[in-house]
């Protein structure tokens, strides 16, 4: 797709369950070739966010578009990773099933799965490292494995936007590096990419962040959203994310407790 | 060889019943392996059991069963989904309910006839040994519409039960194909009813299609264990029944289930030695 074509846009979204709203004011211009890091701890809202933006969620209030259409409405060009797989022991997949499954829309109900979604599986099977499970037993696998077969699975969709939630979960830290790489690889190709993180080091290496809180924190850069006072604000712990050229280091600052002082002070002030 | 064989050869209502209980094996193996799968066994028990009145008001009015059965099936699909959509219920609580709620119906109304115990007997447990020809043919449609479905809608189906975020993602709503899961079982339910009654249909629904789940390592193998697991079922319950003057459709059930535990105890019993025989390392 072109890159720097608009993918997601959200004016004045409000995101929730059964009309009620969690997070309130989202705002997102995200182009093709672009990725955003929804940040926040457990129950900020950023898996609501992620999961409105798939279409999974109706929006409670709020514009908010994937590709100049509703979201859920091109299926054929979006991916998604939840973060909770309700695949029961029982089903009996071999890994290559799993990732083929992802070409299944392609081909709609009864069409033909061709040489092309074979290569699609065998070079995403590759691509995360596990060609030698394709004939294992998904059951049999570790957690680490599975989450490899899972990303295997959303890269095999070749979609223009994807959407993962907490996606490095349970990856040893060779995995973690190689995901890093593929996503590199995805912007490339002029793939979005939007990830619901708590790790600021993740989220640090995206073009755009979201901190949220209950309500958004802060949005724009990862430089200005991910200060030492937003993530006090956002993680209630005093953390700086100081960005290197291969990698960013999470440091707890000199000043921390007089940076968490001045916060609260102000707080209290207002 | 005689015991085997001879009941069948001997006896036409014998070869009915026998093809009756494999097109049901069929069937519920397809239907079933999806129950298994998405996990659906307290519904698919609900539903087997939420036909009752269905069938009672049949019989009371003097409508085909088949007709009442469909419409009491109905009946507790809508149920169960408004009750699970509109309310904070959780869905097992809504199925118990509604599951209770249409047994007691069914019972109740079925203590109006005149013969109610041979009533109540026949629509729990049914009548394999008096299939008719018609029987068979509405049995094979059954079938046939039942494998039709389960072909065109494999893919979101198999989608469904690996993951129904995935489904929905896809563009196949989960809502919708479970849906249409739950027709299949009613299908199963409906028209077995006759064969294994709607007590013992449940048993066919998950006992050869959980054999499935243990052997087989893709859906389709599953499918096809079931449906070999309950047509062997089905044989042995019949000579079972015939050579010690039991309750058929209760003897075919009974080996179904039986098969089903020897796998699980036999599987565990390997696994087990297999861990016992993996050496440990130290240091």
């Amino acid at each position: 797709m072109t890159v720097g074509a608009e993918v997601v846009e959200a004016h004045g979204l409000a995101i929730g369950y059964d009309n009620r709203t969690v997070v309130a004011d989202v705002e997102i211009s995200l182009p093709s070739g672009q990725s955003l890091a929804l940040v926040g701890v457990n129950g900020s809202g950023k898996s609501t966010l992620l999961k409105t933006l798939a279409g999974l969620l109706a929006p409670v209030a709020g514009d908010v578009k994937v590709f100049g259409d509703e979201p859920g409405r091109t299926p054929q060009r979006v991916a998604y990773l939840g973060q909770f797989h309700s695949v029961g022991g029982l089903l009996p997949l071999q890994v290559r099933d799993v990732v083929m499954m992802a070409r299944y829309r392609r081909r709609g109900l009864l069409g033909r799965l061709t040489r092309s979604d074979r290569e699609a599986v065998a070079h995403s099977l590759e691509r995360l490292g596990i060609s030698d499970l394709g004939s294992k037993p998904l059951r049999s696998l570790s957690g680490g494995q599975q989450q490899r077969v899972y990303l295997a699975h959303t890269l095999a969709r070749e979609a223009d936007l994807i959407m993962l939630d907490e996606p490095t979960a349970g990856l040893d830290a060779g995995a973690n590096e190689r995901y890093a790489e593929l996503i590199s690889e995805e912007l490339a190709r002029g793939a979005a990419v939007i990830t619901a993180t708590h790790d600021v080091r993740d989220a640090a290496r995206c073009d755009q962040a979201i901190l949220l809180a209950g309500r958004v924190v802060a949005a724009g850069s990862p430089e200005d959203v991910l200060s030492a006072e937003r993530l006090l604000d956002a993680f209630g712990i005093a953390l700086l994310a100081v960005p290197h050229q291969d990698h960013v280091d999470l440091v707890i600052p000199e000043d921390a407790h007089a940076h968490a002082d001045h916060i609260h002070r102000d707080r209290r002030r207002h | 060889m005689n015991w085997f064989v001879r009941p069948f050869l001997d006896n036409p209502f014998l070869q009915r019943s026998l093809l009756a209980g494999v097109l049901v094996a069929i069937s519920c193996s397809i239907a079933g392996t999806f129950v298994v799968l998405r996990g659906l066994a307290f519904l698919g028990d609900a539903l087997a059991h939420g036909v009752l009145p269905g069938v009672a008001g049949a019989l009371l009015i003097g409508a085909p069963g088949i007709l009442g059965a469909a419409v009491g099936a109905a009946v507790m699909i809508t149920g169960v989904n408004l009750v699970t959509s509109r309310s904070r219920l959780s869905s097992d609580t809504a199925i118990g309910l509604l599951f209770v709620g249409m047994l007691g119906l069914g019972v109740m109304m079925v203590s109006r006839s005149d013969s109610f115990t041979g009533d109540i007997v026949g629509i729990l447990f049914g009548e394999i040994l008096g299939v008719s020809r018609s029987d068979l043919v509405q049995q094979a449609i059954a079938a046939l519409v039942i494998a039709v479905i389960a072909r065109v809608f494999a893919r979101p189906l198999l989608l469904l039960s690996f993951d129904p975020e995935q489904a929905d993602i896809a563009g196949w709503p989960a809502r919708r194909f479970e849906l249409l899961m739950l027709v299949m079982v009613t299908i199963c339910v409906v028209m077995s009813f006759q064969t294994v009654g709607t007590l013992l249909v449940f048993g066919m629904l998950l006992a050869p299609a959980g054999c499935g789940a243990l052997l087989a390592r893709r859906v389709p193998a599953m499918m096809l264990w079931g449906a070999a697991i309950g047509s062997l079922s089905v044989y042995v319950g019949l000579l079972i029944s015939y050579h010690l003057n039991l309750a058929a459709g209760a003897s075919v059930v009974v080996v179904a289930v039986t098969i089903f535990f020897v796998i699980f105890t036999v599987q565990a019993i390997a696994q087990a030695l297999s861990q016992r025989h993996v050496p440990v390392v130290v240091g």
